[in-house]
């Protein structure tokens, strides 16, 4: 997980660098980064670390043992060589939901908090609209519609998180449009779009960081209860996806709940405990 | 002034979400690939006459504002639409199924927020010792835990490996129990998914206590409260908390959907008979006017838990006079 560490200027510490040192003293951020490490790794690299591939089929419901540690499913696949793909899945859910309601919310929630007046009340509308549906069923019903292609997830889940972004940024502008380098930047004849993205974005992105790894988790925990309940993509191996099968197989198969299920729980925890410690240290005031 | 009055506003506040989830809905089945017949009537149904009659019935050669008009009023009356799957009517079907999903809730959240709201307030009490860092750690563990993971390994282990709680459904048929004997087999049959959702909830609430006991202890009135000569305990639970739990309740109150949420991942665990159990086989069996109808209550539901939230928001802040 690396944080972006400004160049520009050499010693006395960059608030960037400051920030990297005191997240390094926390336990607790140090593991969370560690296994977030090893969570792109897998995902990134999936198909070399795989023992073996989605496709390979053997004996089904093998207990964990040499040739298959984690043991096979009912349908006689690997279940570690699965844990690996579904990494990959929940990696490209994190992000890119992420990404997606990250530039919705920062968009609107810019505007409403730069512009004020109508502007601001109605989108605020919006956001309190979206916030008080039922995201997790709209976002079954969506699916069922739409189709359960892992990019429909995606946006799906992108679309429906994004009023927390926005909350965050619209707060944070509030407050940083009246500071005098906005003054001076208004003065010096910028244009509004210019002093919303060069001055007032940058200085409001701290709480934005937090709560991107927040909605990481968050997405990749939405994706696997969808794919859980039978809404996952059928083309894809997903957590979700492994723990549905595992439904049914229980008293005979533990393994295939079992294993699935930690490394889901180890992912989103790490997350979180990044999201913790970062926002410890980028938002003292608490 | 008061609390009749601004009810009764919050009431007529109501309405326009409610058109609002509607009109979503609406939006969503009209742009959805497909015809929305194909939704009502299913992949099965390629009867022209049954279709010819449906379109009419439902008014889909009027323009589209019209047709809006016509499905708001619908299900403002109370007509969700009937099931492909058993053609009862939606509202009926997730009628019978709600009790169970209501005392599932209602016994979680009660258990998670007594306990979340003491040990927030005991994590509170020395910031940063040991006891706070490890409460602060496993509450993030708590929120971290996918629900429908934790009830699986919940029924391994009480269920098939000690061989303590039953790990499927609401009672015992076999056996038929009437009376007393009935609501015990039921709370004995509950115990596994109340400890799973109260594990998953504990987290947040607790989490909130501690962050706003701490915003509280260090104002004046607490101070005064410990000048006056009154115990710690006294001061932190009748004075502090008192307090800090208004942005508790504004926070939980915005996570009642989650709540809901959590509790349908719960219930297809546990073949809870609920809306859980309902959702999933909706799923299962693309039933989409029952999983529409689902979202339409649900949104209903949240509404009205939000205006019950804001007052007793209001009950317990005296500064709120509601205006």
């Amino acid at each position: 997980m690396s944080m972006s560490v400004p160049v520009t200027t050499s010693p006395p510490l960059t608030p960037g660098r400051r920030a990297w040192r005191r997240l390094r003293r926390q336990k607790a951020a140090v593991f969370g980064m560690s296994v977030t490490a090893v969570f792109l790794f897998t995902a990134i690299f999936a198909p070399w670390l795989a023992p073996y591939g989605l496709l390979d089929i053997g004996d089904s419901f093998v207990p964990p043992s040499p040739e298959h540690w984690l043991g096979t499913d009912s349908l006689g696949s690997d279940v570690l060589s699965n844990i690996i793909y579904g990494a990959r899945t929940s990696l490209i859910v994190g992000v890119f939901a992420m990404a997606t309601s990250s530039v919705i919310g920062i968009t609107l929630g810019s505007i409403a908090g730069y512009f004020g007046g109508w502007v601001d009340d109605a989108l605020m509308r919006l956001t309190e609209l979206f916030q008080i549906l039922p995201q997790f069923f709209l976002a079954i019903v969506i699916v069922a519609l739409f189709g359960s292609s892992i990019w429909n997830i995606v946006l799906v889940i992108g679309i429906l998180a994004w009023p927390v972004t926005a909350r965050l940024i619209r707060a944070e502008f509030l407050t940083l449009k009246r500071r005098d380098f906005v003054e001076a930047a208004r003065s010096l004849g910028m244009s509004d779009r210019d002093i919303i993205i060069r001055e007032i974005l940058p200085n409001a992105l701290p709480p934005i960081i937090v709560n991107g790894t927040l909605q990481i988790s968050g997405a990749i925990l939405l994706e696997t209860s969808l794919a859980f309940l039978g809404l996952g993509d059928p083309n894809i191996m997903s957590w979700g996806t492994m723990l549905h099968n595992a439904q049914e197989f229980f008293n005979r198969a533990w393994w295939m709940a079992a294993f699935p299920g930690f490394a889901l729980f180890l992912a989103t925890l790490s997350l979180n405990l990044i999201g913790d410690a970062l926002n410890d240290v980028l938002n003292p005031k608490r | 002034m008061s609390l009749l009055i601004f009810v009764i506003r919050r009431l007529i506040y109501t309405v326009p979400l409610l058109v609002c989830a509607v009109t979503v809905i609406f939006i969503l089945v009209h742009s959805a690939p497909g015809n929305p017949i194909d939704y009502i009537i299913g992949e099965a149904g390629a009867d022209s006459e049954l279709v010819a009659r449906l379109r009419a019935e439902m008014g889909l050669d009027q323009p589209m504002l019209v047709q809006l008009w016509r499905y708001v009023l619908q299900v403002l009356s109370g007509n969700l639409g009937y099931s492909l799957v058993s053609s009862a009517p939606v509202l009926d079907l997730i009628l019978e199924r709600f009790p169970a999903t209501l005392l599932l809730m209602a016994s979680q959240y009660t258990l998670s927020a007594v306990i979340g709201v003491l040990l927030g307030v005991l994590a509170a009490r020395r910031p940063n010792s040991a006891l706070d860092t490890t409460l602060t750690l496993l509450s993030l563990t708590s929120f971290s835990l996918p629900i429908f993971w934790l009830g699986q390994m919940m029924i391994l282990a009480f269920g098939y490996h000690l061989d303590w709680f039953p790990i499927q459904g609401m009672s015992n048929l076999r056996e038929g129990y009437t009376g007393w004997r009935y609501a015990l087999d039921v709370a004995y049959h509950m115990v596994l998914p109340v400890v799973t959702l109260t594990i998953f909830n504990l987290g947040l609430i607790m989490r909130l206590t501690r962050a706003s006991m701490l915003q509280v202890v260090g104002q004046d009135f607490v101070k005064v409260a410990y000048a006056k000569g009154h115990s710690e305990r006294t001061v932190l639970l009748h004075h502090a908390l008192r307090n800090a739990l208004l942005p508790v309740v504004t926070v939980v109150g915005l996570e009642i959907p989650g709540l809901i949420a959590g509790a349908v991942l719960a219930e297809t665990v546990f073949a809870w008979p609920g809306l859980g159990r309902l959702t999933f086989d909706a799923i299962s069996a693309r039933d989409y006017p029952l999983l529409m109808g689902m979202f339409i209550f649900i949104s209903f539901f949240v509404i009205v838990a939000n205006l019950l939230v804001d007052i007793i928001y209001g009950l317990l802040d005296p500064r709120i006079r509601y205006q």
